[in-house]
């Protein structure tokens, strides 16, 4: 099963195009990372999947076919959006409430249990928490829902590296409590440009640049399909000529190449040294090479080396 | 939640039961209660005032009546001038204040039930729970609109009470300035603005300009009424002093005017001086009126637009809502 899935989506705001022609599937059971840089489309996506926002051409269906933002799809579905937004002049508790009043499940016992951990006093307004406390008391409302799906946009933006190490942690607690992997337990979508931290959470990446898909698939495989070769600056364009070079990186005397490949046991050119590569330096080298895609089945623009297919 | 994701699509949809309207009261009632407790407050003041000063008015005007019930004579016509001029200017100011609830009905309650959330991105939480962005619209808007017609309803007839000894000695309940404030008028006139002030919100997704907007389009289709389309719910009646006798008691009087003995206009002021002095034959006095006996009929027309305005306002507003792009 799908938990997003999305056919020729193309989202217009007056002249502009937010996203255009965007192809792409989340399976279920991921903590799944929506990077790219500012203004790419990632907040105009997840709109689209929530149902805050309806598509201009194409379609998004999220849970395995659920049309995005049916009664269905919302009862499924919990967002936090950018910033958190809460009812800043409501007390905890009152939210709680609320949330609770809003939706056909909500888990209290849960709840109330995550903010006695956290140290959120019930009774203080919303707005008078720290933004650490926001974002958790917005996170925490999110899971009492028992989604089954979790969409997080920009969750850790305004974040001290603590808060977002706490929220982070959070995440992938509830996540692995329902039993990740299966059907029934819950799968995470969040878009974040911070990249750090995606690492250790993300196992699965969809990089967007100028509202087109550039990049998606499971990131053990991206990472095994990918590595850096290092070399003599001279030889780094012959190289390139020859092999799938996604980026080259120049330092004085040598040249770092991201280069796909077929896998470990690939020949690397005499005089090269081969390295794996981090998800932080393959998002980065897509994310400076807009051109460049990889993508299961066939990609979006004139391209002239042959396409990753990653499942 | 372990077998649901073998249901599909349409079988899932039908058995999703909707949030009970009861849940969804609460939580419309718990962001509404500040500025409902700010209402109350000005209501309550501004009842009180109503109830002390009619309670006065009313001793005033039995005394004023008991003086000589079956003559009058000058004495008695004495007493009630008095109770005119002294009470006059405090049945305007209480007037001119009443004028004014349901406009404030529409800046304070409507204008940010849904600007309010669309200003400060809550809507994003709102519209993503399970209930759907509908039911929670409808639910945010039935219940302070419903409240404040109620109040409006019940403040007509208290203002009605107040004011009736003065109505008695000097104007028509179908004056225009007062047609508004009684019978049913008033409480429509309230949910008017109301569904004006939550449509100007979610067009508008700002609080303040809201309010501005909200208070300009208000004031602007009373003065229409008042001004041009009241007059016109009927065809209104004429008559002339010399034929078809009086318009009757407490009519609303549109027009006056004389004619000559030629049958024309009386246009001058030199000869407007003079019939004034003393009436000269061959000239007559016009009146277009509406007789006092329209007045539910009136009131059930202008109840009714203005009903069917603020259906048609909050079908658009809940529309809106639904294809509202976050």
């Amino acid at each position: 099963m799908n938990v997003i899935e999305t056919k020729g989506l193309s989202k217009r705001y007056r002249s502009t195009w937010a996203l255009r022609d965007f192809t792409m599937a989340i399976p279920a059971g991921h903590v799944a990372a929506l990077v790219g840089p500012n203004g790419a489309g990632k907040t105009t996506l997840l709109n689209l999947v929530v149902g805050l926002a309806a598509p201009s051409v194409g379609t998004v269906t999220v849970l395995g076919g659920e049309p995005a933002g049916s009664p269905a799809a919302l009862d499924d579905i919990a967002f936090v959006a950018q910033d958190a937004p809460l009812y800043k002049n409501l007390p905890v508790a009152d939210m709680l409430r609320l949330t609770s009043y809003l939706n056909r499940r909500f888990d209290d016992g849960y709840a109330r249990e995550r903010l006695s951990e956290l140290g959120i006093p019930l009774k203080r307004k919303a707005g008078k928490l720290s933004g650490g406390q926001q974002a958790q008391l917005a996170l925490t409302l999110a899971l009492a829902r028992r989604p089954r799906l979790l969409v997080l946009d920009e969750p850790l933006a305004n974040l001290d590296p603590l808060a977002r190490h706490d929220f982070m942690a959070t995440v992938l607690a509830a996540a692995a409590e329902t039993g990740e992997g299966e059907v029934g337990g819950m799968s995470v979508v969040l878009s974040s440009h911070v990249l750090a931290e995606l690492e250790r959470v993300a196992d699965y990446l969809i990089l967007v640049s100028g509202g087109q898909v550039q990049v998606v698939g499971e990131v053990d495989g991206l990472l095994a399909r990918h590595r850096v070769l290092t070399g003599p600056a001279g030889a780094a364009d012959r190289i390139a000529r020859r092999l799938p070079v996604v980026y080259v990186r120049r330092a004085g005397a040598q040249a770092h190449l991201l280069v796909r490949t077929s896998g470990p046991d690939e020949p690397v050119p005499p005089g090269w040294e081969a390295h794996p590569v981090s998800l932080e330096e393959l998002v980065l080298s897509y994310l400076r090479e807009p051109g460049a895609a990889a993508l299961p089945g066939p990609a979006r623009t004139q391209k002239a080396e042959p396409m990753e297919v990653t499942r | 939640m372990t077998t649901r994701s073998t249901a599909g699509p349409s079988y899932r949809d039908t058995r999703i039961r909707p949030v009970p309207w009861r849940r969804l009261a609460w939580v419309s009632w718990r962001q509404y209660r500040l500025s409902a407790a700010g209402l109350v407050a000005f209501l309550g003041v501004l009842a009180l005032y109503l109830l002390i000063m009619g309670l006065r008015v009313r001793g005033a005007y039995d005394a004023a009546a008991a003086c000589s019930p079956a003559a009058g004579g000058p004495h008695c016509q004495d007493a009630f001038n008095l109770f005119d001029t002294r009470y006059a200017a405090t049945a305007e100011v209480s007037a001119f204040v009443l004028n004014a609830v349901p406009m404030l009905a529409g800046v304070f309650a409507g204008a940010p039930v849904l600007a309010r959330e669309l200003e400060a991105g809550t809507f994003r939480f709102a519209w993503t729970q399970g209930a759907g962005r509908t039911r929670w619209a409808l639910a945010r808007l039935a219940l302070p609109a419903v409240t404040v017609t109620a109040a409006a309803a019940a403040f007509s007839q208290l203002f009605g009470w107040f004011y009736y000894p003065l109505f008695a000695t000097r104007d028509s309940a179908f004056a225009p300035q007062y047609f508004q404030l009684t019978g049913i008028a008033f409480a429509a006139w309230t949910l008017a603005a109301f569904a004006i002030g939550a449509l100007a919100g979610v067009l508008i997704r700002r609080v303040v300009p809201a309010m501005a907007a909200a208070m300009a389009a208000w004031a602007g289709l009373l003065l229409a009424a008042v001004l041009y389309l009241r007059r016109h719910y009927e065809t209104p009646l004429i008559a002339h002093n010399s034929g078809r006798g009086a318009p009757g008691i407490a009519p609303w009087v549109i027009s006056q005017w004389w004619t000559g003995p030629n049958g024309k206009t009386v246009t001058s002021e030199n000869e407007m001086i003079a019939i004034l002095n003393h009436l000269r034959r061959g000239y007559a006095e016009w009146t277009v009126y509406q007789p006092a006996a329209r007045y539910w009929h009136f009131q059930l027309i202008e109840a009714g637009w203005l009903l069917a305005l603020a259906l048609l306002l909050i079908a658009a507003t809940i529309w809106l809502v639904r294809r509202r792009a976050g």
